[in-house]
């Protein structure tokens, strides 16, 4: 079938309603909700999780499933209402004319189709071509988003390829027919950063090379940033501010918008000085929105009588292009005021060293084929990882997905022996105690917060019957009713009511989920806490919360906090010190201060340059790693990075191919893994510039 | 590959030695011996007589020897009497006008390819066996082919739309199919197509004639019965499976790429959908095992089911322990097949 022509927009959403059909009751799930996209432009769609941003996207595929239904307003795609359009031209237009990238890239192509014939199916059912002319295009598409030998590619399965090379081959079966408009709906979510800087780079270039217009839905504030020209924030299925990047990003005109910015650790953040501000209380279910305007309930600036006493409208902006805000107050709110009501606090001075790594070791031997078991594999997952940790300190653990981050957790906790090296705490050799032979003291002393708090809670245990099971484990307590009053108290450490205790965790939410797994590991009086990722999982305004309850408890217990991520905007907020992890080894290891300014290891420099940030002032070097993170079963010889380090040409000789570079100290303090000569760091720039206001 | 099949021989031959051995023991149970001595020497005969006669037909070894005797790894007793002319014993049995020792073979068991004798068919093992495995073989083979395409197609139908109407239907049928076990199905076929008194006369109630040629009259009941009680269990696998992958989210791609839903069902879903319900299927030939015992009683089919009724019930040792290693390898090769199948239906656990 032919492109329609047409001139104006591209996609105009007027006044768009979509409710879900429950045998209970109707969900409303977007209301009121408009947009427009023009040829070439890109719009980011903003949201925390369960805003309707995602229904949006549906809604314009028009797949909204049995229960979904359009109830109001209009999808007009260059100028043709949707609804009114039949299952047959509904057919023409998917793939062909609007395209979609998925959060999952794994998930979203099919497992048992090769990569070719998935790509080739696109314009066979669309344009008609033969097989092998489509074949010659998706070669071209392949070629297009940087995969490397795309003839191997199209033959092979999608669970052949990595996380970041699927998400490309989406990307090139969504260009596979030059859509007019691309719905990308968190496309980077599932993805290590580094992976995510050559991602969002690749849909910029792609999106100006064939004029596609963009809608892009993210979560991620400094992403859209990136990527977007306009930006539409979302907030319990209405959209509350829309504008260009720069108005909502400088001025917003929201109270929503504005608190969302203050919940998420910005350059300049600090745990002490300018701690981050929560929004206070939960996102109203679809079904229990308040009257009114839906954010008042958690707004600073809400008015009784005014606020909630009509259904809110977006006006006008005056004087901005196209920004408009669904407020009633924003021509009265003092948007220059400074934050209220963050409390600061003092840094606590680090205590005695509690625990010390020497040269921990951890090897696992793998079959490398499941039947000819006589020649094992080794895979390195930590390499001589050494370092201190003390008293009332955060040491951030950094690194992206298979650096052994993990690995050195399960290690430390006990549920892995080391191969080599030791770990001490307290003076006490640890590291080849299982965690079932270990003492109660020493397993009530290290506890870890778990990533996703949605699986590590037993769902069958009402939330005071498992924070019971750990103290009885731990021992604490001499009655049943002392573990009893210690529970209650617990939940009063994490802030939540203390009628939680007889709770299902189904009826929790993941921030207050989060809680009780903090609670839970702080049970037993723990004095070394492993956070892996604790709050990665959760939506951007409760991250803010969780992040400070945590640092609260540190502060007043003195725990030591080993805070596993990968976002290193968090980590540059709470952390003291930070260390770098790359294939196994530590590549850098110093105060946050250090490590967040030059001279820099050169993936830390990479991985900092691919972080989002989202804060218009600030200027950023882009440096977008080639090619994957190799296997830790098949590491490179000499350096681990060398593989993809951009300064490799400056160490002479072939050094970093054959040696494994020593720790270098540079300062007091900060030590980095590399072959480069001081001169050469010397002339390291910084990678975040902050412009001057 | 290769060598993946080969340990899963070893296995299966591993399986089957366990199996005959417990089979063996069982069957050999002195009690067991002792009808079996009565039936073949005559019901009034004395315990004396009883022990004499075990002892002159090789009976009488331990038990160990005696399996060893059957496998063919240990040399059978031979009974002879005062002139050295052979009256008994394991190699003897079956054979007559035998008048020197020397014209016995010393082994004669499974690995030199004799299967016994039976005691109650009177002829050697290995030719009941050949015979009833090869009509059972047909039963099977046109159960099979019934059943398996029909199962399929009503569990994709089911399973594309769930909650439509025909998914409730079909779900309904292949719930009640499933639920009817083939003797109460079976006797209601008979009574609907074939009863002479009330019924449509359509088709034979008795397969027997099948022996000398199948025709569509006298096989199409004994068929319908095996094939209506599998299908429903294959179909409702095949529907839940499918059901699923209608839901996952490659599917929701393909559809938003604008492919046909036909194309999404047959290209998309069919495969992976496959993969669940295929080990099902598999598992089914066993199943049929058994179900053809009942179904060959009932429609008078000379078949393996046959056989293994005939032998259980005349304690013939020899085509008990045939048909279980018969039974042994049908599961063990149905199970191989299946686990390469499945492998070939999902390319992620490919064997390299």
């Amino acid at each position: 079938m032919t492109k329609w022509d047409h001139d104006g927009p591209i996609l105009e959403i007027d006044k768009l309603s979509i409710s879900f059909f429950t045998r209970m009751r109707e969900i409303p799930a977007v209301m009121d909700f408009s947009v427009i996209v023009e040829p070439g432009e890109a719009v980011g769609l903003v949201g925390e999780s369960g805003c309707g941003k995602s229904t949006v996207a549906l809604g314009v595929m028009q797949d909204l499933g049995v229960n979904g239904r359009v109830v109001g307003g209009s999808i007009k795609f260059k100028g043709r209402d949707l609804a009114s359009m039949g299952e047959e031209d509904l057919r023409d237009l998917r793939g062909n004319e609007i395209a979609m990238i998925y959060q999952e890239p794994m998930a979203s192509l099919n497992p048992a189709m090769r990569i070719g014939q998935q790509l080739t199916e696109v314009p066979m059912i669309h344009e008609d071509v033969s097989e092998a002319e489509a074949m010659k295009l998706a070669l071209q598409l392949v070629e297009d988003v940087r995969l490397p030998d795309p003839q191997r590619i199209l033959r092979s399965y999608p669970h052949q390829l990595s996380g970041g090379q699927q998400q490309r081959i989406v990307i090139a079966m969504a260009l596979m027919s030059k859509p007019s408009l691309l719905i990308l709906d968190e496309p980077t979510t599932a993805l290590d950063v580094t992976v995510e800087a050559g991602i969002v780079d690749l849909v910029k270039d792609l999106g100006k090379k064939y004029g596609t217009s963009m809608l892009f839905i993210s979560h991620n504030l400094g992403l859209v940033l990136e990527t977007c020209d306009r930006i539409c924030v979302m907030y319990s299925g209405e959209a509350v501010e829309r504008g260009s990047i720069k108005d909502v990003f400088d001025k917003m005109r929201h109270p929503y918008t504005q608190a969302l910015f203050r919940s998420i650790p910005l350059p300049g953040a600090d745990k002490n000085a300018r701690p981050l501000v929560a929004i206070p209380g939960n996102f109203p279910l679809p079904h229990e929105r308040p009257p009114g305007c839906n954010f008042g309930p958690r707004c600073d600036y809400f008015e009784a009588g005014r606020c909630d006493a009509q259904d809110i409208k977006m006006t006008d902006v005056p004087g901005d292009d196209r920004h408009e805000s669904r407020c009633l107050k924003f021509q009265e709110i003092d948007w220059a005021a400074p934050v209220q009501g963050a409390a600061t606090s003092q840094s606590t001075p680090p205590g005695d060293v509690v625990l010390r790594m020497e040269n921990l070791k951890k090897y696992y031997e793998v079959a490398a084929n499941a039947l000819f078991s006589s020649h094992k594999k080794v895979v390195k997952a930590n390499e001589t990882l050494s370092f201190e940790a003390r008293e009332s300190e955060t040491l951030a653990i950094v690194g992206e997905s298979g650096c052994g981050k993990s690995t050195f957790a399960k290690v430390l906790m006990g549920l892995e022996t080391a191969t080599d090296g030791k770990i001490l705490l307290d003076n006490r050799e640890i590291q080849d105690t299982p965690i079932q032979a270990r003492d109660t003291k020493t397993v009530s002393d290290i506890q870890m917060v778990f990533q996703n708090p949605f699986d590590t809670l037993n769902p069958s245990m009402t939330v005071g019957r498992q924070i019971m099971r750990a103290l009885e484990i731990f021992g604490v307590g001499k009655s049943e009713a002392e573990r009893q009053q210690r529970t209650l108290e617990l939940l009063d450490l994490v802030k939540l009511p203390r009628e939680f205790a007889g709770r299902m965790p189904r009826q929790l939410s993941g921030g207050q989920k989060q809680r009780v797994g903090i609670a839970r590991a702080f049970a037993g009086g723990a004095r070394i806490v492993v956070a892996d990722e604790p709050v990665s999982a959760l939506d951007v305004s409760v991250q803010a919360a969780v992040t400070d309850l945590l640092l609260e408890i540190q502060r007043e217990n003195k725990t030591t906090l080993l805070f596993i991520a990968h976002d290193l905007s968090i980590v540059r907020y709470l952390s003291d010190r930070v260390m770098v992890m790359y294939l196994g080894h530590v590549v850098e290891l110093g105060s946050t201060d250090q490590v967040f300014s030059p001279p820099y290891h050169p993936y830390t420099e990479a991985l900092l340059s691919a972080v989002p940030i989202a804060d218009t002032r600030v200027k950023k070097k882009r440096i977008v790693l080639e090619g994957d993170i190799p296997s830790a079963m098949d590491p490179p010889p000499g350096c681990p990075f060398q593989t993809r380090c951009r300064w490799k040409d400056r160490v002479p000789g072939n050094k970093c191919e054959t040696e494994v570079p020593p720790m270098v100290t540079l300062a007091e303090g900060h030590s980095v893994k590399c072959h480069l000569s001081a001169e050469a760091f010397e002339e390291m720039q910084p990678v975040i510039e902050i412009a001057a206001e | 590959m290769a060598f993946f099949i080969l340990r899963r021989l070893g296995v299966m031959l591993l399986t089957a030695l366990c199996m005959t051995f417990v089979v063996f023991l069982l069957t050999n149970l002195p009690p067991n011996l002792e009808k079996l001595a009565k039936t073949q020497a005559g019901s009034r005969i004395t315990d004396t007589e009883v022990t004499s006669w075990l002892e002159r037909n090789g009976y009488a070894a331990p038990i160990l020897l005696r399996y060893g005797e059957w496998l063919g790894v240990w040399p059978a007793d031979l009974v002879t009497d005062a002139e050295g002319t052979p009256i008994g014993g394991r190699c003897l049995r079956g054979r007559s006008g035998i008048t020197s020792a020397d014209e016995v073979p010393r082994y004669c068991g499974v690995i030199q390819g004799d299967w016994g004798y039976s005691t109650k068919y009177r002829v050697g093992v290995a030719e009941i066996i050949g015979e009833r495995l090869a009509r059972t073989g047909i039963l099977m083979f046109w159960a099979f082919a019934t059943m398996v395409p029909l199962a399929l197609i009503i569990g994709v139908l089911a399973g594309m739309r769930e909650g439509s109407g025909l998914d409730r239907s079909l779900s309904t049928f292949s719930i009640a199919s499933t639920s009817t076990p083939e003797y109460v199905s079976g006797v209601i076929f008979v009574v609907v197509f074939a009863s002479s008194m009330v019924g449509l006369k359509w088709f034979n109630g008795s397969a027997k004639s099948a022996v000398d040629g199948v025709t569509f009259e006298n096989f199409t009941l004994p068929v319908a019965t095996i094939a209506l009680y599998g299908m429903g269990y294959i179909a409702r696998m095949t529907r839940a499976s499918m059901a699923e992958v209608m839901t996952a989210q490659y599917i929701r791609t393909a559809r938003l790429k604008g492919v046909k839903f036909s194309t999404i069902v047959l290209r998309h879903a069919l495969r992976n959908a496959l993969i669940a319900p295929f080990t099902v299927i598999m598992l089914q030939f066993p199943w049929l095992l058994t179900g053809v015992v009942i179904v060959e009683a009932l429609f008078v089919y000379p078949g393996f089911g046959n056989a293994l009724v005939e032998g259980a019930q005349n304690n013939d040792i020899d085509l008990l322990l045939a048909v279980s290693v018969v039974a042994v390898v049908v599961v063990l090769v149905t199970q191989l097949i299946s686990d390469i199948g499945y492998a070939f239906l999902n390319p992620r656990i490919r064997v390299s």
